[in-house]
């Protein structure tokens, strides 16, 4: 099987992360980004993926290269020369996509969820059609573009109502896809397209598109508010599925449980850390150090007495003693926090050194 | 012989934030503001007696006039309790006769509501030198801070003071009045006299009248003007000192900073514990890794080794600092605690106050040439300091909202 990742550009909304890390190598849960998905489609089969990018920063490939041998299967880049929408890109990998004539994955990038490509495959062979999305349900439909199914199908598709006044349905398309070959001799060469506007709602006409309900959570993960919710939803789900992957609820510093650790990082006495937590690679935790719903990327330090909430501190940053981060704060790499600093919903971009409180949520250049 | 009446400020200029604070013995670098001005005092021999007056009951000094007893026994001290406000020179008046039993030639009369060195040595010298009838304590501010002051405008050679206005609207002179005075009785209270008739026999003027203002241009204050006992200082008297008598400023190039609220207890407890350290004070606690000089901690109060302290922090008694907490530029009275790997910066921990483990609880730092206890914090004038009243509580992890008086 395949399957094509639309990556995109360059990350702007997870800024500063994204001036010095190419977006799907930005660690969710001490993974990269776009590892979590690439994992998953190896697990159902998937032999070859395609990245579809409009830049190509060479780190990237560097690193993906590593895990192509690891995972048994082959990432190829494909390069937008121009930006295509959501559905170019799947005509410009029309080659990878469509040889052996068997359905192929689409994902967004930016879409965390438990990935269920096994049941997703069963589903999209058993009712036959065109096409399959994974749909989510959501509490406030009207924020997005609603699914509406034909009257007496559970799954057929009859249409979209982007952001509906009125209750038509509460589940929306989460981003991911399961297509046959045959939906790309729906999309024109060379021609920026839309996928959720042109090419599905001309699926939806031949009534050949159906849902997928996706259970669990989902979450796009695209800015650093929802980056760290979405962490809280994937540690609460892996508290229930693979605990093994978390610190143990009764080591001594934890406290509230969904909270993981690299087992290179160091952690120092009497801190209380938790929940939803993520500590990376040879990070350093000091003494007394109060942490909970962050994300410390690797090699940055904490010092002693430091309290951090809501904040995702940046590749090899430090944070002073008695400081404290909140409210959406998000380092950049090489940010250093001086001590008894006070941040409150800062961006703080890559190798700036903070000496004064940001007391307003400001970004700092 | 020299007599000192030591006037408390009466209520009013103390203000809200210290509803439940007499300003006079509130704790700065571990003791209260008016031990500053005593020991300030016991240093000039010729002092045989003080006198305070105030506002206050009598009980609010009894426990402090005890200690005093004890650690200057050579200088006895006498609380004169105003059942009205008379003002400054009015309590004088009123009190004549206690001040002048003993027939001093001299008195100093010190302000309780300032922080400085009292360099009162020096201005008896200059009393001396210049035969003089008396002697005001000045110091230079900025420009701009000195029309909240009382300005002098002396001749720079001899320092004889030439004319005197308080808190003037236009820019007179950055020189200011330190709320510091050493008079002789034979022109002070001849003086306040004199200002007493002419109160009496007409009504204090606040402008020239004109045919259009004539009804208005009567003191505004009338009930006050009725008791014609209100004889300020400053107003009524400086000035006249400064035409007719011989009147001298002796400059002070030391710290000096008027205590109007209890925020600006922060900045004094700083210039205090500065002086302690310069002057190699053994109350201070001993520099180390965790502590940054200067510290004060009361024998009684208990710190963790782990706790980093200073500078300018005093701990009051019984008070406990848990591990890992950082306190800086704050006063933490008595029988307060902070848990463990909290922060307190630019604050004052009031008496048998909290603060939660890993709280914040944080004021604003002002300049050391700031006469202000105030910031203007997103176009607002907040005040500076991040004040916590008797008894309060500030939660686990929690924030406090900077630059809020809570009492």
């Amino acid at each position: 099987m395949k399957a094509l990742i639309l990556v995109g550009g360059f990350g702007t909304r997870l800024r500063p992360l994204t001036l010095t890390m190419p977006k799907p190598l930005v660690e969710f849960a001490n993974k990269p980004m776009i590892l979590h998905q690439i994992e998953a489609l190896a697990a159902v089969g998937v032999t070859d993926v395609v990245l579809a990018v409009n830049y190509r920063p060479e780190i990237m490939e560097r690193v993906l290269k590593e895990y192509e041998d690891q995972l048994g299967l082959k990432i190829h880049f494909s390069l937008e020369p121009e930006p295509l929408g959501t559905a170019g890109p799947l005509k410009l990998a029309e080659e990878i996509l469509a040889k052996d004539n068997s359905p192929f994955f689409v994902l967004n990038s930016d879409v965390t969820c438990e990935f269920p490509f096994k049941q997703l495959v069963e589903f999209h062979k058993a009712h036959g059609d065109e096409g399959t999305i994974v749909v989510t349900k959501v509490e406030e439909p009207s924020k997005y573009g609603v699914v509406v199914h034909k009257p007496n199908h559970p799954s057929r598709i009859d249409r979209f109502v982007e952001k509906p006044v009125e209750f038509v349905g509460n589940r929306i398309n989460a981003g991911l896809y399961i297509l046959n070959p045959s939906v790309l001799s729906r999309i024109e060469k060379n021609r920026p397209t839309s996928i959720e506007q042109e090419t599905f709602p001309a699926v939806v006409r031949d009534g050949q598109l159906h849902s997928f309900d996706l259970e669990g959570f989902w979450m796009d993960v695209g800015q650093p508010k929802d980056f760290l919710t979405g962490t809280c939803l994937y540690l609460s789900s892996l508290a229930k599925k693979n605990p093994k992957l978390l610190v143990s609820p009764t080591e001594s510093y934890v406290y509230g449980g969904n909270v993981m650790v690299d087992e290179t990082a160091k952690i120092g006495k009497n801190c209380r850390i938790g929940p939803n937590v993520v500590i990376g690679k040879n990070c350093i935790i000091g003494d007394g150090v109060r942490l909970q719903r962050c994300t410390v990327l690797p090699g940055s330090k904490i010092k002693d007495h430091a309290w951090i909430k809501s904040t995702i501190v940046g590749w090899n940053s430090t944070v002073g003693k008695w400081a404290r981060l909140e409210n959406v704060t998000v380092l950049g790499d090489d940010v250093t926090i001086g001590d008894e600093i006070y941040v409150n919903g800062g961006s703080i971009l890559p190798h700036k050194s903070i000496k004064a409180n940001v007391d307003i949520p400001a970004i700092i250049m | 012989m020299l007599q000192v009446p030591h006037r408390e400020k009466a209520n009013g200029a103390a203000g809200k934030d210290t509803k439940a604070v007499i300003l006079p013995l509130f704790d700065v670098a571990g003791h209260p503001i008016i031990w500053h001005c005593l020991t300030a005092i016991a240093k000039v021999p010729s002092i045989q007696e003080v006198c305070m007056i105030g506002y206050y009951d009598e009980s609010v000094f009894k426990d402090f006039i005890k200690e005093a007893a004890t650690e200057f026994p050579n200088l006895p001290i006498k609380y004169l309790r105003e059942y009205q406000a008379l003002g400054t020179a009015g309590g004088l008046y009123h009190f004549r006769d206690a001040i002048l039993k003993g027939r001093p030639e001299r008195i100093f009369v010190l302000n309780s509501d300032v922080c400085c060195s009292f360099p009162l040595n020096e201005m008896a010298k200059l009393f001396d030198d210049k035969d003089a009838e008396a002697v005001i304590l000045g110091t230079r501010v900025s420009q701009e801070a000195a029309t909240n002051f009382g300005c002098i405008v002396s001749d720079q050679h001899s320092r004889r003071v030439l004319h005197y206005v308080e808190k003037p609207e236009s820019q007179i002179s950055n020189l200011i009045n330190c709320g510091v005075y050493l008079f002789s009785v034979d022109a002070i209270f001849p003086s306040i006299r004199t200002a007493i008739k002419r109160r009496t026999d007409r009504p204090r003027l606040v402008s020239y009248p004109s045919s259009e203002n004539l009804e208005s241009s009567f003191m505004a204050d009338e009930d006050e003007e009725r008791k014609n006992e209100v004889i300020r200082l400053e107003q009524d008297i400086l000035s006249d000192l400064a035409d007719s008598k011989q009147f001298f400023v002796h400059e002070t190039k030391d710290f000096w900073r008027q205590i109007k609220t209890a925020g600006s207890a922060v900045p004094a407890n700083a210039l205090y514990l500065q002086q302690a350290q310069q002057t190699g004070s053994r109350e201070l606690a001993k520099p180390s890794l965790n502590i940054i000089s200067p510290v004060f901690i009361h024998p009684s109060a208990q710190v963790d080794p782990t706790a980093k302290l200073g500078p300018n922090v005093s701990i009051g008694p019984r008070a406990v600092i848990g591990a890992g907490a950082r306190v800086k530029e704050s006063i933490v009275l008595e029988d307060a605690e902070i848990k463990h790997d909290a922060c307190v910066l630019y604050s004052i921990v009031g008496w048998n106050s909290r603060i939660g483990a890993w709280a914040r609880v944080e004021g604003t730092p002002t300049p050391v040439t700031s006469h202000s206890t105030s910031v203007v914090k997103n176009g607002v004038k907040v005040q500076s300091i991040t004040i916590l009243g008797k008894e309060c509580g500030v939660g686990d992890e929690v924030r406090d909202v900077a630059n809020e008086v809570i009492m």
